[in-house]
């Protein structure tokens, strides 16, 4: 960035500021000219919508932290107060709290199509594993700020999730104080959050800003999933795919907007509007839509790990359960060394694409049990996508790496565009 | 010239030099600095002096009729103080010899001479909710102690675990009878 040659420009204001720091060159390059692959289909939107997201996220956030109070005895009230007396709070709380939600709707088409079009496959490991970094970041901010409006959801949500930790054998109950800042989730655990909740955000802004680095230096993955060779496979980013972006944000706006406006709570939970009650347990414990599937695989391990008609036990259920939530997500970071198969696209994969689309429907059907009292039909169906869940990535996809055939691959973007168009002309 | 090199520099007995030792020292002052920097900045976030301070609580237990309860606060969470009847601590005693998860006999979970009273946290051992069980007409679970409502585990009249997904019995916390009607919680 900013070394080499550099072209004049005309304005002389620009030209003055650009040959001391060349951000107007930087800029030209990365998003004016940035070679682009001719061939995106829309699902390529996803990781500008996602920036567009955090953006307001951060904006929503600061604004509504100067009203909101981080105490155990004011914080429900406060969020009260936004909604009620705050000029437009109501609003601002409600764009921010279905922003959530939408921004890993995003996310998670943006982790979908990396996985259907190989985009994590060399060389762009390391951008696919920025990418999950940035997921991970996103899951714990998302928990602490669901914590921040102090209502019965917020309360027993953040305690069964810090229980979590009290799994791991020897320290595990002294993480859960130092967490807590106490003996239970209280006022302390509360005023971390916050700080914390603030902070997460922007470290999020840094690693989107490599995540980006690492995308400009190998250059964006295609549906076609092969390397754009000649100047005819590309396009330049501006305008082509600045107003193809811009289209495709209109779209998921309006459909953010329909909730943030119309049905502001559709996606939460009513118990949240019940003041935090450290003597009353919900009747059931939910979290946030997004969690359910990694929730029923931390569920779903029911039964201890031991050695056989004896009492001895190496895995006791509740550590069982958190290794397997954690492990769901250390698995998506091993993802480009576990898929080793030379074809990226899922279009030219037949066999993966078939385990690619029952890996997600199964995640539905993760989140739909993630949802469901643990009981009854639940249970096994949980522990079956959980089985499911583990095996696409440690027995699948091993197996198609040496079983599933190449098969002929397009000789360059361009021809292959050229030849859809003739097929479409005809 | 016999002696050009420099005194550091020269090899000892077993390969090593004056340098490495100074490398390995450095290094050593280096990590202990950083990690006595480190230290004050994770420990902030344990219990301050004043939640320490507030690490015991007194209850006053003669307005508790026998088989009732009486919730009360401790370190912010919930302790269950029950005045059990005898059938009560009879079927406590009974299923001493039960198939129990987290083995332990009615005696070693009340304190001498004040069998009837049980003093348990009241926090499932699974994940952390507050058993249903403290009120006359709440669901007490299959022994007839406490049921948490969350995952479904079913806790005996001496709050051992029976049932469910909780590995441990409700937890007894440390308390001591300052007189027959006055129990010291911490």
């Amino acid at each position: 960035m900013g070394s080499g040659k550099r072209e004049k420009f005309e304005n002389p204001a620009i030209e003055w500021v650009d040959s001391r720091l060349p951000i107007f060159t930087m800029m030209q390059k990365e998003y004016g000219v940035f070679p682009t692959p001719k061939n995106f289909n829309y699902f390529w939107n996803f990781g500008a919508i996602a920036m567009v997201m955090l953006m307001i996220m951060i904006i929503t956030g600061i604004v509504l932290a100067m009203h909101y109070t981080p105490h155990a005895d004011m914080a429900f009230e406060s969020v009260e107060r936004i909604m009620r007396d705050v000029n437009h709070g109501w609003m601002l709380r409600y764009i921010h709290a279905n922003g959530a939600s939408f921004f890993f709707i995003a996310v998670y088409i943006h982790i979908f199509r990396g996985m259907y079009y190989g985009s994590y496959k060399q060389p762009r490991e390391i951008l696919w594993i920025l990418g999950v970094l940035i997921f991970l970041l996103m899951m714990a901010t998302a928990f602490m700020g669901y914590v921040l409006p102090w209502g019965q959801m917020s309360f027993w949500g953040a305690t069964v999730i810090t229980n979590l930790f009290s799994a791991i054998p020897l320290v595990g109950d002294s993480i859960v104080t130092l967490l807590w800042g106490g003996f239970s989730v209280d006022n302390a655990t509360l005023n971390r959050f916050f700080a914390l909740h603030y902070l997460m955000p922007f470290v999020i802004v840094a690693v989107v800003f490599l995540h980006v680095w690492a995308l400009h230096v190998v250059g964006s993955n295609n549906p076609l999933g092969i390397e754009p060779k000649t100047k005819q496979d590309t396009l330049p980013f501006h305008p082509y795919y600045t107003m193809k972006d811009t289209f495709g944000l209109m779209a998921f706006m309006i459909v953010f907007v329909i909730f943030a406006f119309f049905m502001p709570n559709a996606l939460g939970h009513p118990d949240n509007y019940i003041p935090a009650d450290p003597l009353i347990t919900p009747a059931h414990i939910v979290p946030e839509w997004y969690f359910l599937p990694f929730y029923a695989i931390l569920r779903a391990i029911t039964f201890d790990l031991g050695l056989p008609f004896t009492s001895v036990i190496f895995c006791p259920a509740k550590l069982g359960g958190v290794l397997a939530m954690f492990g769901s997500i250390a698995l998506l970071f091993a993802l480009p060394f576990i898929d080793k198969h030379p074809v990226r696209s899922a279009r030219f994969r037949p066999w993966y694409r078939i385990a690619l689309l029952s890996f997600v429907a199964n995640a539905f059907i993760l989140g739909i049990c993630g949802g469901k009292p643990a009981e009854g039909f639940w249970v096994p169906l949980s522990q079956f996508s959980t089985f499911y869940y583990f095996a696409f990535f440690l027995v699948i996809l091993p197996i198609l790496n040496k079983k599933e055939p190449v098969l002929d691959l397009p000789s360059s973007i361009n021809e292959a565009v050229l030849a859809k168009n003739k097929k479409a002309s005809a | 010239m016999s002696d050009s090199k420099k005194p550091d520099d020269k090899k000892e007995e077993n390969g090593e030099t004056r340098r490495d030792f100074l490398y390995l020292t450095a290094a050593a002052f280096g990590a202990v600095g950083a990690g006595s920097v480190a230290w004050p900045l994770v420990d902030q976030m344990n219990p301050a002096a004043d939640t320490l301070a507030l690490s015991t609580t007194e209850v006053n237990v003669s307005d508790i009729a026998e088989g009732q309860s009486k919730t009360v606060m401790w370190r912010g969470k919930p302790v269950f103080i029950k005045h059990r009847t005898p059938a009560e601590i009879e079927e406590a005693k009974k299923d001493d010899t039960a198939e129990l998860r987290d083995p332990q006999t009615d005696a070693e979970r009340v304190k001498e001479g004040h069998e009837k009273w049980l003093v348990t946290v009241g926090i499932c051992t699974h994940l952390g909710c507050v058993p249903l069980g403290q009120k006359d007409s709440d669901v007490k679970g299959e022994y007839e102690g406490w049921f948490c409502p969350c995952h479904g585990s079913h806790y005996d009249t001496s709050g051992r675990i029976r049932k469910g997904p909780a590995p441990k019995n409700l937890e007894v916390p440390e308390y001591t009878f300052i007189n027959d009607t006055t129990i010291k919680i911490g």
